[in-house]
């Protein structure tokens, strides 16, 4: 087994409006910064250890499906590092 | 009938869902979610509050808790099930509605009356109600903007399974009496079977006539009587 880190990060899919970036960006704004656009996302960094890097990401992915996203609302990708 | 009213931590608005529910004559009784269903629960709601103070997503934890799987085998079952607010998202959440509620338009926590369109009346939560009837149903989110994908929603429409639409006092649905940004001013969608039912706006606040302007959303909660 060996020790790696999941990173799996979840954003609204394009299209599905995100208030809160919104908000985030005029707040930027107000600061006297210039900006086309702000995009937020949730990122979770998963500790596991698995046999290989495609078992740890086949994991993550699945926690990704059943829990940490939404897929009505969200797209996911997993990302896998050596730890 | 015994309705089952569903206890999370965080959850805040089971107590008035009894109260409410004893009002209009139904047996009601709160229940802790790790202490599962009890048997003879003819009927479940799932109340408002802040399961799991939102982590993650608005109902995305409760959505996952054990009794979850209970409750999708009872509504399987033809047991009515009705989530209320966070039990609206907890019960997207869980699969028994389609789409997903999530931060308001507004990004604002927003607690107000609304006017609601009842869509169907041939359900057990509106049969007091004819089609087209104007209701008045208080809001209390920060998550309830209803979005769904459009061939999704082109099925939920087809299929008649929009239950309730924020529309104005004269029943006109409008983005002006949509307070969220919802998706085709969606409030209440029903489920697979027309027993099971989610909407944003609190019935059993709108229910008491001691409790202020309306009771509107007695209706709503007569569907266990």
């Amino acid at each position: 087994m060996t020790a790696y880190t999941a990173t799996v990060t979840v954003r609204l899919k394009r299209g599905v409006l995100d208030p809160e970036a919104e908000t985030t960006q005029q707040a930027l704004e107000r600061l006297g910064f210039e900006l086309s656009d702000l995009r937020s996302a949730d990122r979770f960094e998963v500790d596991l250890e698995a046999a290989d890097a495609d078992e740890a990401a086949d994991r993550a992915d699945e926690m990704a499906e059943r829990l940490l996203a939404n897929p009505t609302i969200h797209d996911y990708e997993v990302a896998v590092t050596e730890r | 009938m015994t309705v089952a009213v569903v206890q999370f931590g965080g959850s805040n608005c089971d107590r008035d869902a009894v109260r409410a529910l004893e009002h209009v004559g139904v047996d009601a009784e709160r229940v802790w979610h790790e202490d599962g269903l009890p048997a003879d629960a003819d009927g479940i709601v799932l109340p408002g509050g802040f399961s799991y103070g939102d982590y993650l997503r608005a109902g995305a934890m409760a959505a996952r808790a054990p009794v979850m799987a209970e409750v999708r085998e009872a509504a399987a079952g033809g047991v009515p099930v009705v989530g209320v607010c966070n039990g609206a998202q907890i019960g997207s959440e869980s699969g028994l509605t389609p789409g997903a509620f999530t931060t308001n338009a507004s990004a604002r926590f927003q607690c107000e009356p609304v006017h609601l369109r009842v869509e169907r009346a041939d359900t057990p939560w509106t049969a007091a109600y004819d089609e087209g009837d104007v209701i008045e149903v208080p809001i209390a989110h920060g998550e309830g903007r209803f979005e769904i994908d459009e061939a999704a929603h082109a099925d939920l429409v087809a299929e008649g399974r929009v239950l309730f639409r924020y529309c104005d006092a004269d029943g006109n649905v409008t983005d002006a009496a949509n307070p969220n940004g919802s998706t085709d001013n969606v409030a209440g969608v029903l489920g697979e079977r027309e027993t099971v039912a989610v909407l944003m706006p609190h019935p059993e606040r709108a229910t008491l006539p001691d409790l202020g302007r309306s009771t509107d959303g007695a209706g709503i909660l007569r569907a266990f009587a």
